[in-house]
């Protein structure tokens, strides 16, 4: 049981670290209705930013305003010179669009910062709490907390921004109904060039919680495949839907994990680890199945 | 000579339907087949062979499938390297596990196998549409590699799934140089090639755009949505699954499960967005293109970059030739959507009307 | 115009269709006789496209009954309606965008081919002796409503009054016995209206095909339909000869307001 928990509470960990990732996506989606694949290519630019400026010469915390910096410019190119570009073609063309997007993203990130994998040092040590190990005998590390209480926070102030502040006011009527919004007098490309600045933002808190655990490389990219079935599972529109679909994804693929080899092995002999790597998306399938809107996903009715 | 159906008249619809109409491409054709089938086998090395004419046209058929799916029936899938990879191990076991099997039959087979699993995963797109189906084409490119990698059976109990193809032998006849095997990859693909324009040309291929521009109205008409569909993945993933086998038997000759990468189906996404969505000419334009950027930047940018002093290295060509495959799909996205095919069409009626374009 | 205006081919009893909580349809019953043309005319949003998508399958209605042609309807999909030889237009244009105006009407035929997709691949026998005669018919639709010289155009170029008008052909293609036009001649300018009346007067006539048509265009209907229905929220508030309908109190109240 003990063992239970630990992997339990060491997924439900990771889950936050996905639904960060899913965060970036949910913005995008529910303001401009694109799809935006290039988020986890996003991560890693972020997270390369930030250890390029630092090599630099640079401290962590100018570094992470460059990378700011970096990440808001980019956005608001990105908006200015592809997507606008695209308005009213189909959302596949679109979808399609930002994997060439991620796809440049990958390319020249490593051309102007560098390839090679690099640690990321916040100060913060990946290492059990003695407290909580000899209370209930369970390894937690002080890591995964703070990204936790990162992502509480960042969840929070975007909640407080969509809710208090007039652009965020804007944003979420942009997202009701874009014509709707362009009538009365919200500029559009305004608010999209900001949402991918903000998009941008939460990329970059992604980009340093990933990069800080698993070291600044590429594989930081494949944080946007982790983070599709969260959408699935949560709804494309939904920041609770992509918190708890992160919470869901993590906890449930470590679960497979551990406990699914042991199984299949008994029944057709071998080695099967790795279920994670496909666990999420036969999951998210299953969602499909019985609730194709997501969990916190809006139903529509095609009208004709 | 002038590019020009004047005085070609139509007096039946029968005429009108062939499938050149203009006497000009009809005779090209038969130049464009001469050249490959006779005068390519002639002239061509085996560097040019086995590097880039056998690969192309393999993922030329491979594109070919993904862009029934998505170019015709516009079902998005992010996993065509997943049932190629169906089609290379189907066709490796085949071969192995029944005694005298022809090789054709076995490509056939390995083809049909992957049209089942096709099937199977395409039932999603029956009630998910657009990015959502992307997401569940991506459960199969994961899922299948996973399984042919973890279940030895698969791969006959080779350490980490690898294969080796076995000898391609037909009528008691191997084809073992280079040039036969590109003579009997370009006689399959020509075959299917010509099988897939018949399909999008006939009331299989309205059906399936019917499904792709409008559902509702297609289901309307009287358009079944669910046979459409899962014909769509079926053929799509038949034409990836040969494409597959032959990439395994006629190319690499020994293959492993993660060669069939999500980078793979990337690609040869990128080849019907540059060659043309919802064109059999753009599958092949498109398989060119993206084939040949990289051996063309190998080249050039070195040189490039000697001339002008900087300094270079491997990874930077790897790095450049992806940013130019982002920005190449972004720009096609953007300023040609129907790609090369496209491009082709307008050159074809500028040559029409030149020299006098009013 | 001598024509035969036969018995009651479809009869609607007590329909109503609900979206949640939205009512869009309350009790609405009445009947189409075979080949007149049956308007139903309403307000905005008082469910008369709704109206049309119950007759054809699209919409499931929570109750009451559809008998076609003396057969009692079970939940049914709308290709299942274009099997029974129903056929339809859109209010907002449903053409195929990236297909030509000749593949758009052919695609009208689909139910009539039988050749499979093997058949089309190696274009055999069948195959091609389908594509040439579903052809020969689908030209003289296209001579009818006088778009020859478009044939081979993408209908996603054409303007907005030729699209109507391809529409209308698609839905000729399959040579349906009953025929619903949602807003036929919206949009239009009088030359093109007029067109489009003679059009649906000769489907009428020649084809002998029964119409439910939706319009907002008063004059067209008083002047072409046989009968004519009036929805307003939902309900049915009218039902009668054009005359009949013009002069009802109920109707001239929700087409003008209450204190006219």
């Amino acid at each position: 049981m003990q063992f239970f928990m630990e992997v339990l509470i060491g997924g439900l960990l990771s889950g936050v670290m996905y639904a960060l990732v899913a965060l970036g996506f949910v913005l995008i989606y529910k303001a401009s209705g694109v799809f935006n694949f290039a988020q986890g290519a996003m991560v890693y630019l972020a997270a390369l930013s930030v250890v390029g400026c630092m090599e630099k010469g640079a401290p962590l915390w100018l570094a992470i305003i460059l990378a700011f910096a970096i990440m808001t410019l980019f956005g608001i190119a990105t908006e200015k010179f592809v997507l606008r570009k695209l308005v009213n073609q189909p959302p596949i063309a679109l979808f399609m669009a930002t994997i060439g997007l991620a796809f440049f993203i990958e390319g020249l990130a490593p051309m102007v910062f560098g390839s090679a994998p690099r640690a990321l040092d916040l100060g913060i040590v990946d290492e059990p709490i003695p407290a909580i190990l000899d209370a209930w005998g369970i390894v937690i590390s002080k890591f995964d907390l703070v990204a936790a209480g990162v992502a509480a926070l960042l969840v929070t102030t975007l909640a407080l921004f969509f809710q208090y502040t007039r652009i965020g006011r804007a944003l979420r009527a942009v997202a009701d109904d874009h014509q709707a919004a362009l009538s009365i007098g919200i500029p559009l490309q305004h608010i999209w060039a900001i949402v991918w600045g903000i998009a941008g933002f939460v990329a970059l808190v992604a980009g340093l919680m990933w990069g800080a655990r698993n070291g600044v490389q590429f594989a930081l990219t494949f944080t946007a495949l982790k983070a599709l079935p969260v959408l699935i599972i949560g709804g494309f529109t939904s920041v609770p839907g992509a918190i708890v679909g992160g919470l869901l994804i993590g906890a449930s693929e470590k679960l497979a994990e551990i406990y699914l080899p042991p199984v299949m092995q008994s029944l057709f002999g071998g080695n099967f680890g790795g279920i994670e790597g496909w666990f999420p998306y036969v999951l998210a399938l299953f969602f499909l199945l019985v609730r194709p809107e997501g969990l916190f996903g809006e139903k529509h009715i095609d009208r004709v | 000579m002038i590019y020009r159906e004047a005085g070609q008249f139509k007096t039946s619809y029968a005429a009108d339907q062939q499938l050149f109409p203009i006497r000009q491409d009809r005779i090209g054709i038969l130049i464009l087949l001469a050249v490959v089938f006779l005068a390519i086998p002639g002239i061509a090395s085996e560097y040019w062979f086995s590097a880039i004419l056998i690969p192309f046209l393999i993922f030329s058929l491979a594109a070919l499938g993904l862009n029934i799916l998505t170019g015709y029936a516009g079902q998005l899938s992010l996993g065509s390297a997943a049932f190629m990879a169906v089609g290379a191990y189907a066709a490796y076991n085949f071969q192995l596990r029944i005694d005298g099997i022809p090789i054709l039959i076995s490509f056939g087979f390995a083809g049909l196998t992957a049209a089942g699993v096709g099937i199977l995963f395409g039932l999603p797109s029956l009630w998910i549409k657009g990015f959502y189906l992307a997401v569940a084409t991506l459960a199969a490119q994961f899922f299948i590699v996973w399984c042919l990698t973890k279940f030895p059976w698969f791969s006959n109990y080779s350490s980490s799934g690898v294969i080796s193809a076995q000898k391609v032998v037909i009528l008691g006849h191997e084809f073992a140089s280079p040039r036969e095997k590109y003579l009997l990859v370009l006689s399959i693909v020509a075959v299917m090639a010509l099988a897939a324009k018949n399909m999008v040309r006939s009331s299989t291929g309205r059906a399936w755009m019917a499904v792709r521009d409008m559902d509702v109205a297609a289901a309307v008409i009287g358009i079944r949505l669910m046979p459409t569909k899962l014909l769509a993945f079926a053929v799509s993933s038949f034409y990836c699954g040969v494409a597959g086998a032959l990439y395994a038997f006629c190319y690499l000759g020994s293959v492993e499960p993660d060669g069939f990468s999500l980078d793979m189906s990337f690609r040869i996404l990128f080849m019907i967005i540059i060659g043309g969505v919802g064109s059999i000419l753009g599958s092949f334009l498109g398989a060119a293109f993206i084939l040949l950027l990289p051996i063309f930047l190998d080249i050039t940018l070195p040189w490039a970059a000697g001339l002008l002093g900087l300094p270079f290295s491997n990874a930077t060509v790897s790095h450049i030739q992806i940013l130019l495959f982002g920005t190449l799909i972004m720009f096609f996205l953007i300023v040609e959507p129907h790609g090369l095919a496209r491009l082709w069409q307008i050159g074809k009626e500028k040559l029409r009307l030149w020299p006098f374009p009013h | 115009m001598s024509k035969k205006i036969g018995d009651v081919i479809l009869d609607l009893q007590n329909i109503s269709l609900r979206f949640g909580g939205v009512k869009a349809l309350t009790d609405i019953s009445f009947d189409v006789r075979e080949h007149e043309i049956r308007a139903i005319i309403g307000p905005n949003g008082a469910g008369k496209s709704s109206m049309l998508n119950v007759i054809n399958g699209v919409y499931h209605p929570q109750e009451g009954v559809i008998v076609f042609r003396g057969q009692e309807r079970k939940r049914m999909e709308p290709h299942h309606a274009a099997t029974q030889g129903i056929a339809r237009t859109f209010q907002n244009i449903a053409l195929f965008k990236g297909m030509s105006v000749l593949d758009n009407i052919m695609t009208g035929r689909i139910t009539r081919m039988k050749a499979n997709f093997l058949e089309h691949a190696l274009w055999l026998g069948r195959a091609r002796r389908e594509e040439l005669e579903h052809r020969k018919k689908v030209e003289e639709i296209i001579d009818f409503l006088e778009i020859q010289h478009i044939r081979r155009t993408p209908v996603g170029r054409l303007p907005y009054g030729l699209q109507k008008r391809v529409e209308l052909g698609r839905a000729l293609a399959a040579e349906p016995s009953m025929l619903l036009l949602d807003e036929p001649m919206a949009g239009m300018n009088v030359e093109e209206k007029q067109d489009m009346c003679r059009f649906i007067l000769d489907v009428n006539d020649q084809f002998g095909a029964t119409i439910v048509l939706i319009e907002h265009d008063m004059g067209v209907v008083m002047d072409i339909s046989d009968r004519v229905v009036v929805l307003d929220y939902g309900k049915k508030i009218g039902d009668g000869l054009p005359d009949e309908v013009k002069n009802n109190e109920d109707v001239i109240t929700a087409y003008l307001g209450a204190s006219h």
